[in-house]
């Protein structure tokens, strides 16, 4: 290793956020498992218990994965910045309590509107939850969402404080200077363009929350269907994409340790970033590609940005990637190889992503299984993998520990069973399979099995990575510190 | 058929993109001196922009077809049906269809969102569009073969979501031409 950069130590919130993503990670892959088993009638779920499953992994998922990106977003943001350790603090102890209040409503309410909660089905169980039910998961989910607002205030302010303006921050400063020494580490670059999409997104989330809490107890309060899920899927779809701008910064950071070449920051991948920060915020139409009473304009615009969204911040991170890795004479270990596996887990997933966002390929595919088959491959092969490198390598008291047969048996494990599971998704899709169908037909069970038994690897595998890490950082092991590989 | 179509282009350039990590992984394990590494900078920006302009003929072809009823592909004499989803189930103002004529579905739901999703006898998923409390999405097609349809609910909406299906029948041209099809 050539590398000598020193890194601070993980500070006590970084580790806790760390150690609690990974156990919520497995619990909520636990309840993924169940569904999946449920479909292949190896395991006999009730529908009502399925769509709470459902619901539960949805929601959860996503605040996890926000949760561990944050994490990353921290730990490595806090090398260049002065955060305050009560934002995150904070932070924590909205998401514990709207997570309790969320699962309360779930699993003792019975609420099940999925975790998309489109208005107005909240308020039309059909008996299935309370009143109080729908009520505790909209207000569960506006206090995770009072956690962000605090946690992206906070990294938005320590930004501000040391660069001065978000010119800087953006690194416009550096695109009119041509100045490398003006050019933002990828770490604030990208955690700058995730607080403003972040803060924006829970903005929107909270503007209709709002309004169907008060919708739930005064009807006459009516808000227009479409007006809802224009909303809820803004606020979804960035707050999902983030989950990945953040979780990603592990990469710029971590892999030139172990390659010795740093992460450069040129024109280009500064261009890709404020690009995506645009697009990400008009992209979202793209969900609503069957909503024929959406103006054509909008649809056509959402199918637009959503080839090219995607595009700039991937290609300068796939391209980067390759090229820091390149003749590098890299030191493999399950770290290295997760954050690799994850960028390839990006760049593939993105592709039935982005041939689903053809409006005609939509009118075939879209809310099929091809849909969770996308999204699933770029959270669980991109997203999940680059969360579980971090984890693993906080844990570590050196940055690359060899990669062993356990550990390189380990790594393809996950890396082939996931692949498989997706895999299986995609083709069910293609074979018309709708998804959130509690109850499948005798002629899809077949996937169904095949991907349940990629499902129960994929499980296996992550309680094997995240478990012995997890005892690491609680043990005060590990420090993903000292000076890397010296 | 667009989904084939979806799945193996899917996995073509998926592929080409696991060959491509592998053969980076395979290089990446001998050292290259310094130089090599700037001179990979270099490329960097090329393979990035070449992307970049390769994405540009794709969006233009994939809005080449579009399902929405725009003038341009009205049909003259459509047969108008009005399809209505509650939870669980669905209403159609009639279930039998002659084919080769474009049908006019005018879907929407009295309570929450579903979607309205034609699957051929062999279980494809044909066309489809979303049932909105408060809109009324038309949906055209015109069936080319004859037999049973059936309409599936593709928007979570609930407890029986699952089961929420109907069928319809689609009859050939010349048992269709007989007096009891209402012609709108
Ligand atoms: C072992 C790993 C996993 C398994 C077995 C699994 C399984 C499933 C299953 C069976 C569904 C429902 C599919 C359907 O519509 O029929 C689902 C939905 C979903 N999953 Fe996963 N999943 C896993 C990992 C993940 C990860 C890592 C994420 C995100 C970080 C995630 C996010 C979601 C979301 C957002 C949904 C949509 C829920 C909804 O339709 O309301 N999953 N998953
Ligand atoms: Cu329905
Ligand atoms: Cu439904």
């Amino acid at each position: 290793m050539t590398d000598t950069t020193t890194v601070a130590r993980a500070t006590p919130e970084v580790r806790l956020y760390a150690a609690l993503t990974g156990i919520v990670l497995l619990l909520l892959m636990l309840f993924g498992v169940l569904m999946r088993l449920a479909q292949s009638e190896w395991m006999t779920i009730g529908p009502d218990r399925f769509y709470q499953l459902m619901t539960a992994h949805g929601i959860g998922m996503v605040a996890i994965a926000t949760l561990g990106g944050s994490a990353v977003l921290w730990h490595f943001l806090g090398q260049h910045v002065a955060l305050r350790r009560g934002a995150a603090i904070a932070n924590l102890a909205f998401f514990l309590a709207g997570v309790a209040v969320v699962l309360w409503s779930i699993f003792a309410g019975g609420f099940a509107g999925a975790w998309t909660f489109l208005y107005p089905l909240p308020a039309h169980p059909m008996g299935m939850w309370t009143r109080g039910a729908a009520a505790g998961y909209l207000v569960g989910v506006l206090l995770v969402g009072v956690g962000m607002l605090v946690f992206f205030l906070e990294t938005t302010r320590a930004i501000l404080q040391r660069y001065g303006s978000f010119a800087v921050a953006l690194g416009w400063k550096m695109l009119r200077s041509g100045d490398k020494r003006d050019a933002p580490p990828p770490a604030v670059l990208a955690g700058t363009v995730v607080s403003i999409a972040n803060l924006l997104a829970v903005f929107a989330g909270a503007a209709i929350l709002t309004m169907m809490l008060i919708n739930l107890y005064l009807p006459q309060f009516a808000i227009s269907a479409l007006l809802a899920k224009n909303l809820i899927y803004f606020f979804g779809h960035v707050a999902i994409n983030a989950t990945i701008y953040m979780a990603v910064i592990a990469v710029y950071e971590i892999l030139p340790r172990y390659t010795g070449h740093p992460w450069g920051v040129y024109r280009a991948f500064v261009l890709a970033w404020n690009a995506t920060l645009l697009m990400v915020l008009v992209v979202y139409p793209h969900h609503l590609l069957m909503d024929f009473a959406m103006p054509l304009w909008a649809v056509i615009m959402g199918q637009v940005v959503s080839y090219t969204s995607s595009l700039p911040v991937l290609a300068v991170t796939l391209v980067g990637t390759l090229a820091n890795i390149h003749r590098s004479g890299i030191r493999w270990d399950l770290t290295s190889g997760l954050l690799v596996l994850s960028i390839f887990g990006w760049s593939a997933g993105i592709v039935p992503a982005v041939i689903d966002g053809t409006i005609a390929i939509n009118q075939v595919m879209h809310n099929t299984l091809w849909v969770p088959g996308h999204f699933h491959f770029y959270l669980l092969i991109g997203c999940v993998a680059m969360i579980l490198a971090f984890i693993n390598w906080l844990s570590h008291e050196q940055a690359p520990a060899r990669f062993g047969v356990l550990q390189g048996g380990l790594f393809w494990l996950y890396a082939l069973s996931a692949l498989g599971f997706v895999l299986m998704f995609l083709y069910s899709g293609h074979a018309s399979v709708p998804r959130r169908f509690a109850v499948h037909l005798p002629e899809w069970q077949g996937y169904d099995r095949i991907a349940s038994g990629f499902a129960l690897l994929v499980l296996a595998a992550a309680t094997l990575i995240v478990l012995p890490a997890v005892l690491r950082i609680a043990g005060g092991r590990g420090s993903g510190a000292r000076a890397a590989g010296t | 058929m667009y989904q084939s179509l979806a799945w193996a282009t899917s996995l073509v350039v998926m592929a080409v993109v696991a060959i491509v990590f592998l053969y980076f992984v395979a290089s990446s394990r001998t050292r290259a001196d310094d130089g090599a590494h700037t001179a990979s900078a270099r490329w960097r920006s090329g393979i990035f922009w070449g992307l970049s302009i390769a994405f540009v003929p794709l969006i233009g072809y994939s809005l080449v077809d579009m399902p929405y009823p725009l003038p341009g592909n009205a049909s003259a004499n459509p047969i108008v049906v009005q399809a209505v989803g509650r939870q669980w189930s669905w209403t159609l103002s009639q279930d039998h269809f002659p084919a080769g004529r474009t049908i006019e579905f005018h879907v929407t739901a009295d309570d929450v969102n579903h979607g309205f999703g034609i699957y051929d006898d062999h279980l494809r998923l044909v066309t489809q569009t979303q049932a909105m409390p408060g809109y009324t999405n038309i949906l055209r097609h015109t069936f080319a073969t004859p037999g049973t349809y059936r309409v599936l609910c593709l928007e979570y909406c609930g407890l029986a979501h699952y089961a929420m299906m109907t069928q319809f029948t689609v009859e050939a041209a010349s048992v269709a031409q007989s007096p009891e099809v209402r012609h709108d």
